[in-house]
C-alpha cells in the first residue's frame, strides 16, 4: 500500500524549473534513497513530499489524498505521518531549549500528549535513540554532532510517524558516527516498520539503507530501481559517475 | 631569507619536521592540553594524512606549525619549517614563510575567499606580493592560475565567490594557495562539504598538482578512504595525541590500535554496503532485476 507518493510532479522557482515529471512512491514500510548531485533537484523534491511547497503540476499524496496544505486539520494528521530530519545537526536543533522540550515539542504542537504522557513518550524515544536518561535535562551543545543527530531522530520518531523523511541525515558526520546513525536508522525501521525516504549525494549511505534507488538529474528521473541493481548494473553514465566518485578504501 | 633556506631542501632535508608539537589552551593549572607530543616530518615529494574524527586536533596541528593558533592556544614543542622554527616565532619571522613554505586550503572555501572581492583578483594578490608580477604580466599569471585549477573560462576571474558553485570555489582557494607556489601545501578536509562527484575532481585535481610541483603535502581528514587515496603514511590522531603511524597500507590491512582498528571497520562497513549489493548482483546475475532489492 503506497503510503506517500509524488505522482508526475513539476516544481520551479520563479522560470527556473527544477523538477520536471518527477514521481516516487513509498509503500508501507519502504525504503527509497534519492541521489544526484548538488542542484539535482533532491531537496526540492523533498520540500514537496513534505508539504513545504506545492508542485507546479502533478500531485503529492499521503495516504491516497492529496495534500492541501492549507487545510490545518488535514496537515497536523499528516505531519503525525510524516517526520522529518535534516542534514545540519547543529543548526536544526534550538540551542536555547532543553533537550526534553525539544523532543517534546512535535507531540504538543500537533496535540498528540502532554503533560506526564508526553514526558514518558519522550524517555521512551531518547532510549530507542540509544541516548542516556538525562540526556533530556541538558542542551544541544553538549552533544557531539552524531548524538544531535540522535536527537533529531528521537523528536522525529516521538510522534510515531509511519514515514521518515531523511534529508542528507549523515553527511555532516565524521565516517565512524556516519555508520552509527545508519545501523540506528535501520534498526528503528526493523523495529517500528518505519518507511524512509533518504536523500543523499552519497551513494555509500543510500546502499546501506535503502531498497530502492531513484537517481536525478536536472530535475529529471534518469534510473530508477532496486539499490543492488543500480549498484551493480546502472544503465546511465550518470549514475556511473556517481557510483565510481565513492573514495573506497585500498583492498 | 626563507628563500635560501628553501634551496638548501631541495637537498634532502625535510621540508617540515614537527618534533614533540603540543597546542594548550589557558595557563598554568588551568591549561588544557589539545595536542600533546606529535612528531612527524615531510620531504618534498612525501604526502603525510592526518585522520581522526572532530576534536582530535589534526586542525590545530596544521594550524600551530604555521602560527596561525586561534587568540587563547598556545603552541610548544618544535616546528621547522623550510629550516626556521615556528613554534614560538614572531609575526616577522612567520610571514615570509606563509605563502612560499607552506600554503592551506580548507574546507570551506566561502569562509577563506574575501566575498567582496572578484576572484581574479585574489589570486593576483599573492601573484603580485610573492612572485612581484605586474600588469599584462600579472593578468597572464591570474589566467594560467586559473586554467590550471580547470577554471578555463577567463570571465570567471571576474565573478564574486558567491556567483560560483562549490567545486568551483575550492578550485579557486586552491589557486590562490598555489599562487605563491608553497613547497608544502596543508589540505584540511578540502571536499568535506562538497558533493562526492565534485569531490573526486577536486581530490584528482590536487593530486595532479602535488604531483606536477613535487610538493609535500600535509592532508587532514576524517574520511579514511579519503586519505588513503591521497598519501602513503598517516598518522591517527585521537584525543590529541597520535595512536598509530604507518604507511597507508600497513594500517588499511594490519591496524595495531582499536581506534584505528574501529576506523577501517566503519570505512569497510560503507564499502561493504555497496559490495554487498555488488556482490548479491553478480552472484545471482540472471534474478538481479527480479528480486535483488530484497536484501540491499
Amino acid at each position: 500500500m503506497t503510503v506517500l507518493e509524488a505522482a508526475n510532479v513539476d516544481f520551479a522557482y520563479g522560470r527556473r524549473p527544477i523538477l520536471h515529471g518527477v514521481s516516487l512512491r513509498l509503500g508501507a514500510g519502504e525504503s527509497v534513497g534519492v541521489v544526484g548531485e548538488s542542484g539535482a533537484g533532491k531537496s526540492t523534491l523533498l520540500s514537496l513530499l513534505l508539504g513545504l511547497a506545492a508542485p507546479s503540476a502533478g500531485a503529492v499524496r499521503f495516504d491516497g489524498e492529496p495534500l492541501r496544505l492549507r487545510d490545518r486539520a488535514a496537515m497536523r494528521r499528516f505531519r503525525s505521518g510524516v517526520q522529518a530530519v535534516f542534514q545540519d545537526p547543529y543548526s536544526s536543533l534550538d540551542p536555547r531549549q532543553r533537550i526534553d522540550r525539544i523532543v517534546a515539542e512535535p507531540l504538543e504542537s500537533l496535540g498528540i500528549a502532554q503533560g506526564a504522557d508526553a514526558a514518558a513518550r519522550v524517555r521512551a524515544a531518547l532510549t530507542s535513540v540509544g541516548l542516556p536518561e538525562d540526556a533530556a535535562l541538558r542542551y544541544p551543545h553538549e552533544f557531539s554532532g552524531g548524538q544531535r543527530q540522535r536527537i533529531a531522530i528521537a523528536r522525529a520518531t516521538v510522534v510515531r510517524p509511519r514515514v521518515l523523511v531523511a534529508d542528507e541525515p549523515v553527511s555532516a558526520l565524521d565516517v565512524s558516527t556516519r555508520t552509527q546513525v545508519i545501523d540506528l536508522v535501520n534498526e528503528l525501521r526493523a523495529t517500528t516498520g518505519l518507511a524512509l525516504v533518504m536523500v543523499s549525494h552519497d551513494l555509500g549511505a543510500v546502499a546501506a539503507t535503502c531498497e530502492r534507488t531513484l537517481v536525478l538529474e536536472g530535475g529529471r528521473v534518469v534510473e530508477e530501481g532496486p539499490t543492488a541493481r543500480i549498484l551493480t548494473a546502472p544503465r546511465e553514465d550518470y549514475t556511473r559517475r556517481l557510483i565510481s566518485a565513492i573514495p573506497r578504501l585500498p583492498v | 631569507m626563507s628563500v635560501q633556506v628553501g634551496e638548501r631542501e631541495s637537498a634532502g632535508a625535510p621540508l617540515l619536521s614537527v618534533d614533540g608539537l603540543t597546542v594548550s589552551a589557558g595557563d598554568g593549572a588551568e591549561a588544557a592540553e589539545l595536542v600533546r607530543g606529535i612528531s612527524f616530518s615531510i620531504a618534498a615529494g612525501e604526502r603525510v594524512g592526518l585522520i581522526g574524527e572532530s576534536g582530535s586536533g589534526k586542525s590545530l596541528t596544521a594550524l600551530a606549525i604555521a602560527g596561525l593558533l586561534p587568540a587563547g592556544l598556545t603552541a610548544g614543542g618544535s616546528a621547522l619549517l623550510g629550516g626556521v622554527e615556528t613554534i614560538g616565532a614572531s609575526e616577522a619571522e612567520l610571514r615570509p614563510l606563509r605563502g612560499p613554505a607552506i600554503g592551506f586550503v580548507f574546507q570551506e572555501p566561502l569562509t577563506a575567499l574575501d566575498p567582496l572581492m572578484r576572484v581574479g583578483k585574489q589570486i593576483a594578490e599573492p601573484l603580485r606580493r610573492h612572485r612581484r608580477l605586474r600588469g599584462a604580466e600579472l593578468d597572464r599569471a591570474v589566467a594560467e592560475s586559473l586554467a590550471e585549477v580547470r577554471l578555463e573560462d577567463p570571465r570567471l576571474a571576474r565573478a564574486y565567490p558567491h556567483e560560483l558553485s562549490g567545486g568551483q570555489r575550492q578550485r579557486i582557494a586552491i589557486a590562490i594557495a598555489l599562487a605563491a607556489r608553497p613547497k608544502l601545501l596543508v589540505a584540511d578536509e578540502p571536499t568535506t562539504a562538497l558533493d562526492v562527484t565534485v569531490q573526486a575532481e577536486v581530490l584528482g585535481l590536487l593530486d595532479r598538482l602535488v604531483a606536477e610541483r613535487g610538493m609535500g603535502l600535509l592532508f587532514i581528514s576524517h574520511d579514511l578512504a579519503v586519505v588513503a587515496q591521497q598519501t602513503s603514511r598517516v598518522l591517527v590522531l585521537r584525543g590529541g595525541e597520535a595512536v598509530e603511524r604507518g604507511t597507508v597500507a600497513d594500517l588499511v590491512r594490519a591496524p595495531q590500535h582499536p581506534y584505528t582498528a574501529q576506523l577501517v571497520a566503519h570505512a569497510r562497513a560503507l564499502d561493504a554496503a555497496l559490495d554487498g549489493a555488488a556482490d548479491g548482483g553478480s552472484a545471482a546475475e540472471d534474478d538481479r532485476g527480479r528480486d535483488a532489492g530484497g536484501d540491499a
